[in-house]
């Protein structure tokens, strides 16, 4: 991280004013520095804002039911006066879909919806994984054993199947789905947590804490825990991408996110027959998943090159 | 190598026995009397004390999971309620789809992906290394299902009536001859038997059999309808392939060594080739193996949108219809797939990194 440091500040100014400079401050820096880790961040930022707004910005509510309020018809393409669609007509900027609401609607509603899915699996995931990886990395033997075999039994399973598997067993909907998604995410936690724990363990200042008369909880939370976070936090942000696209695709197959539930994937599903008569039934609700991961996985990307010490001097 | 090989498959058999458990209790688990979820909700009290008998259902928890190993281990999976037939036999007519789909798509992923990721660490921060990234970071962000039928609109309905037009479902066009190989060839068969089996398996990968059997005609036809699934299928992959060998690359290339060889006076292509990418296949590999993950739990969906009836299409159904029986088979042999091809990987790396096999 020194290295960083001297290469950031004028070598005078180092000499004059001794501010030290924090690992978050030098993330940001370089997190900031990045151009894809920025679009990521804007992107994100503007998914934050519809959530947050939708129901503000959203011309009708998510399951408002047009019939009878305007001369639409199910399943209509989008009307976009810019694009001159004639200005008698209602505005629908992502057509109707096969129920007669407005896509648009949905389509900001269910941004909520996938944040939710995403950072809620991801803190499920992350909770159990630490404590389990952390479990079987400080004190070994048979707990790190039978901790790790059961992990490695998790990871032989495709993710999206046993999750699958998971959801038959539960019974379809959006809670059973995160919950399935949760479980299945819990080995890549448990291994990033090991393995720091690992490293970590041998440390002097653990060794110093435990002649200090430190319990094993106390060096585990507050000695090992705080060193450990970096690559929790990369993976975490990473696992929220993968997490959104396979909550998308229980939710396509049926298992998620029931009707009428403004769920991109099970709006996507509900009309994938009507791919070739209603193309932007299918084609709004995956570019909003697309855009969602994409920005998870920009700032993931970001964060862990702006974490990884080795790359210090290339960046 | 033979120590390290044997070494990986011992390391193996404890989570294929732990796949098998998990298997087991995931179907035990199932809310509900499994006898009424199996032989529907009109089953009779006596119908289903003989139904829960004969299955074995009244036996110890322990016992039951003994029983299932065993049957599991001979190859007996069991009836399919829903379509009353053996799963076994399902599996050997369903296999073929998703394994011809897989295959495809992880070769196309890796044809495209490990040079575009070489050539994007050569030429670094060049507009073929940003352009190959943007579209790496797309590749792996996009729902396969949405891509799939974004596809699908574009070549099966757009492109209607181009020589571009590719067709939206299925795996050959009806009336295309597939006669399997084996007759082509004359040959006589017994009607059942382990030969006639593994020879029908292979007849079903219809591009092999069309190249064994000289019949060009299911060729065509068959990577035609191959083609729009399986792009579909590779796009995660070859994006992740992508990016691992970029970075790979431009690791190695920035070590003291290739700087050697270049003042060797070595040519361009032999110190990429011979040097940094021999060296860079280690994490290729890696990510390969990664991906396997992905492209079976995409075929589900794949084959779920293309109209195939493959592994993952059939498992699919089987849940929504709620045939555990399937559900079960299915799941344990794709597990034991991954498993397997994992295997494949690791023994990889000893063949790659000849350091491996000392450890």
């Amino acid at each position: 991280m020194t290295n960083s440091k001297t290469k950031d500040t004028p070598l005078g100014a180092e000499g004059l004013s001794l501010k030290s400079v924090s690992l978050w401050q030098i993330t940001r820096r370089r997190l900031f520095r990045r151009r894809s880790s920025v679009v990521g961040m804007i992107m994100l930022g503007f998914l934050v804002f519809i959530a947050l707004t939708a129901q503000w910005l959203a011309p009708y509510s998510y399951n408002e039911v047009l019939i009878g309020k305007e001369k639409v018809k199910g399943r209509q393409a989008p009307c976009i006066h810019l694009l001159g669609c004639p200005a008698d007509q209602p505005q629908h900027f992502a057509g109707i879909d096969g129920n007669v609401r407005d896509q648009y609607s949905r389509l900001l509603y269910g941004a909520r919806l996938s944040l939710m899915v995403g950072f809620s699996t991801v803190t499920f995931a992350i909770i159990i994984g630490t404590v389990l990886g952390a479990l079987a990395g400080y004190f070994g033997g048979w707990i790190d054993n039978v901790i790790m075999r059961i992990m490695d039994v998790l990871l032989a399973f495709p993710s999206l199947l046993l999750a699958i598997a998971i959801v038959t067993v539960l019974g379809p909907g959006l809670i059973n789905a995160l919950l399935a998604i949760g479980i299945v995410s819990i080995p890549a936690y448990a291994r990033v947590m090991r393995a720091a724990v690992l490293s970590i363990r041998e440390m002097d200042f653990v060794s110093a804490t435990r002649a200090l008369g430190g319990s094993n909880m106390q060096i585990l939370f507050k000695r090992i825990l705080p060193n450990a976070l970096t690559p929790l936090i990369v993976q975490g942000t990473l696992g929220i991408a993968s997490a959104i696209l396979d909550a998308a695709a229980l939710s396509f197959l049926g298992l998620g996110a029931q009707p009428p539930t403004p769920e991109w994937g099970s709006m996507l599903g509900a009309e994938r027959n009507q791919v070739f008569t209603a193309p932007h039934l299918v084609f709004y609700p995956g570019l909003a998943i697309m855009i969602t991961v994409l920005s998870f996985n920009l700032i993931g990307d970001g964060l862990r090159d702006a974490l990884d010490p080795r790359l210090a001097h290339t960046s | 190598m033979i120590q390290y090989l044997v070494r990986r498959i011992l390391a193996a058999i404890p989570v294929l026995f732990g796949i098998l458990i998990v298997t087991f209790v995931l179907a035990r688990v199932i809310p509900g009397d499994p006898c009424k979820a199996i032989l529907g909700e009109k089953a009779t009290p006596a119908v289903c004390e003989r139904f829960i008998r004969e299955k074995g259902l009244d036996k110890p928890i322990p016992e039951q999971l003994f029983i299932y190993m065993g049957e599991v281990l001979r190859g007996d999976f069991g009836n399919s309620i829903r379509l009353s037939l053996p799963v076994t036999r399902l599996l050997a007519e369903r296999l073929p789809t998703t394994v011809e789909l897989s295959f495809v798509s992880l070769l196309i992923s890796m044809v495209v992906g490990i040079p575009l990721g070489i050539i994007s660490a050569v030429k670094h921060n060049s507009w073929i290394d940003v352009g190959a990234m943007v579209w790496a970071n797309i590749g792996v962000s996009m729902p396969v299902f949405w891509l799939g039928l974004m596809l699908m609109y574009v070549f099966s309905l757009q492109l209607k009536g181009t020589p571009f037009w590719l067709p939206p479902s299925g795996r050959i066009s009806p009336g295309t001859p597939d006669d399997p190989f084996y007759t082509v060839w004359g040959w006589v068969l017994p009607e059942s038997g382990m030969l006639t089996g593994i020879l029908a398996f292979i007849a079903r990968l219809n591009i092999l059999n069309a190249l064994l059997s000289a019949n060009w005609k299911l060729l065509s036809d068959s990577i035609k309808h191959l083609i729009l699934p399986s792009l579909a299928l590779s796009t995660i992959p070859m994006a992740l392939i992508a990016r691992m060998s970029r970075s790979a690359m431009l690791d190695v290339l920035g070590q003291d060594y290739i700087r050697t060889a270049r003042a060797k006076g070595l040519k361009q292509n032999v110190v990429i080739m011979k040097h940094a990418f021999r060296n860079s296949l280690l994490p290729i590999v890696t990510v390969i193996g990664l991906s396997l993950g992905s492209l079976l739990g995409g075929a589900v969906l794949t084959e779920t949108i293309f109209g195939l009836s493959g592994v993952g299409r059939t498992l699919y159904e089987a849940i929504t219809a709620r045939d555990y029986g399937i559900v079960q088979a299915f799941t344990v042999v794709i597990a034991f797939f991954f498993v397997a091809l994992n295997l494949l990987v690791d023994v990889s790396y000893a063949y790659l990194d000849p350091r491996i096999h000392l450890d």
